[in-house]
């Protein structure tokens, strides 16, 4: 009896790594899924913080897909050292800071290391030849499959028969002529493979994965390193930069301002982490200076406040400006700012 | 089986089904974790983590912003 072979997927939660390990299931391989959390993740978290997005169904793509397929999912936190791939790219970024070849070798290698430490064979991506302009490229897939070290062990269900064949083609632990051979941008072999397979149920079609490909969040990491004079961030930075509206009216101080109940709600686990500010007799947000700042800088951040309240129209309003070791608990009451006088240069 | 807590408060998801997952890989099958979390996603996707390795959802309630999930280490899933 031959050995039972077994494949690590790593799956998104989109539908091409679905197909890529329901595909080298059907051939009657153990697959156990792996999903990366590197802190940039789009999955879920917008919706979980704000309160318009709370009435749509939240899931976790690759759990639901993992349940779809009866497989287990291993969903591993990379993100203290995915940060060298974000400030470090070797290959370079993308149309934005989106290292997106730097991290799918990255995130290859450390199937590899999950493979080789779990006793499993091979390791399986959804990704097509040219399907993405600079990861999944016929140039760049072998780049990937060498520079992360797995080299023939890294299976393409989904684009296999365009590419030499691996290691579980020639030992016949897959048969290639079950395998695919799909390319380019549309989407339709793999909305045809899924209505073959009987998946009648998944996430929107590969894309917008990672805040990374955004511009406008992209422009909020750069405005981050430039006002800190150096490239670095921690797990809390990058989760801020998701929330909230951000303007820097002085070079050396920015404001993260709530837009609604449940961002001021997250914003609130970050009052020991900075000073941080609020209308009082009027419903306002909560607002948390990023930066050294004078007397001055706060009377300003405070008519900032002041002017994205509903007591924007009065005369006078007071705001409470706390810092994080609660001595400072100023109320200073201030004209909210007119809106002309909030440049569109200040917004991040 | 004894009883263990994990503070996931404030934690967006995935990070809560990856803290819990961590912290069951070191316990003991029978034992019970009770996780605390402030995103609702965790609702979803603790439970779904649970049935995909083999552990149980003994309870989940709400307390104040809190929601409080009480899982059950299983036999093989760690």
């Amino acid at each position: 009896m031959s050995k039972q072979r077994k494949a690590v997927a790593l799956v998104s939660g989109g539908l091409d790594s679905m197909l890529a390990a329901k595909v080298v299931q059907e051939q009657g391989i153990r697959v156990e899924g792996i999903n990366f959390f590197t802190g940039f993740c789009v999955e879920g978290h917008t919706h979980a913080i704000r309160e318009k997005d709370r009435s749509r169904p939240k899931r976790n793509n690759a759990l639901w897909v993992a349940e779809q397929l009866g497989m287990k999912l291993h969903i591993i936190d990379i993100s203290a050292d995915y940060k060298d791939v974000v400030l470090n790219p070797k290959h370079g970024y993308g149309a934005n800071l989106n290292p997106c070849l730097d991290c799918k070798i990255f995130m290859v290698h450390r199937a590899l290391e999950w493979m080789e430490a779990n006793g499993f064979d091979f390791i399986v991506t959804g990704e097509v030849v040219g399907q993405r302009p600079k990861s999944q490229r016929a140039d760049t897939m072998p780049v990937v499959a060498r520079e992360s070290g797995a080299e023939d062990r890294l299976l393409r269900p989904l684009c296999a028969k365009n590419l030499p064949p691996t290691l579980p083609e020639r030992e016949g632990w897959v048969e290639r002529e079950r395998l695919y051979d799909f390319s380019g941008r549309s989407r339709k072999p793999q909305m045809a493979l899924a209505a073959a397979l009987g998946l009648k149920e998944y996430a929107q079609p590969a894309g917008g994965c990672c805040f990374l490909t955004d511009e406008h969040y992209s422009a909020k990491l750069a405005d981050l390193w430039r006002a800190r004079g150096e490239r670095d961030y921690d797990l809390d930075d990058i989760m801020l930069l998701k929330v909230g509206r951000h303007l820097r009216p002085r070079p050396h101080f920015k404001l993260i301002i709530g837009r609604e109940e449940g961002e001021n709600n997250f914003l609130e686990g970050y009052r020991r982490r900075f000073i941080h500010l609020r209308t009082l007799g009027h419903t306002g947000p909560l607002v948390l200076v990023d930066g050294k700042v004078d007397r001055d800088d706060l009377e300003l951040a405070a008519r900032i406040a002041a002017r994205y309240g509903q007591g924007r129209d009065a005369a006078a309003v007071e705001v409470q400006v706390e810092d994080p070791e609660g001595v400072l608990g100023a109320v200073l009451t201030v004209a909210p700012l007119p809106p002309h006088e909030v440049p569109e240069s200040w917004h991040v | 089986m004894s009883r263990h807590q994990l503070d996931a408060r404030n934690l967006l998801c995935p990070l809560p089904v990856i803290r819990t997952q961590d912290r069951v890989a070191t316990l003991a099958p029978g034992d019970v974790l009770e996780v605390l979390c402030t995103d609702p996603g965790a609702l979803n996707d603790i439970p779904a983590w649970c049935r995909l390795n083999g552990h149980r959802v003994l309870e989940t309630r709400r307390e104040g912003r809190d929601i409080v999930l009480l899982v059950e280490v299983g036999e093989e899933g760690r």
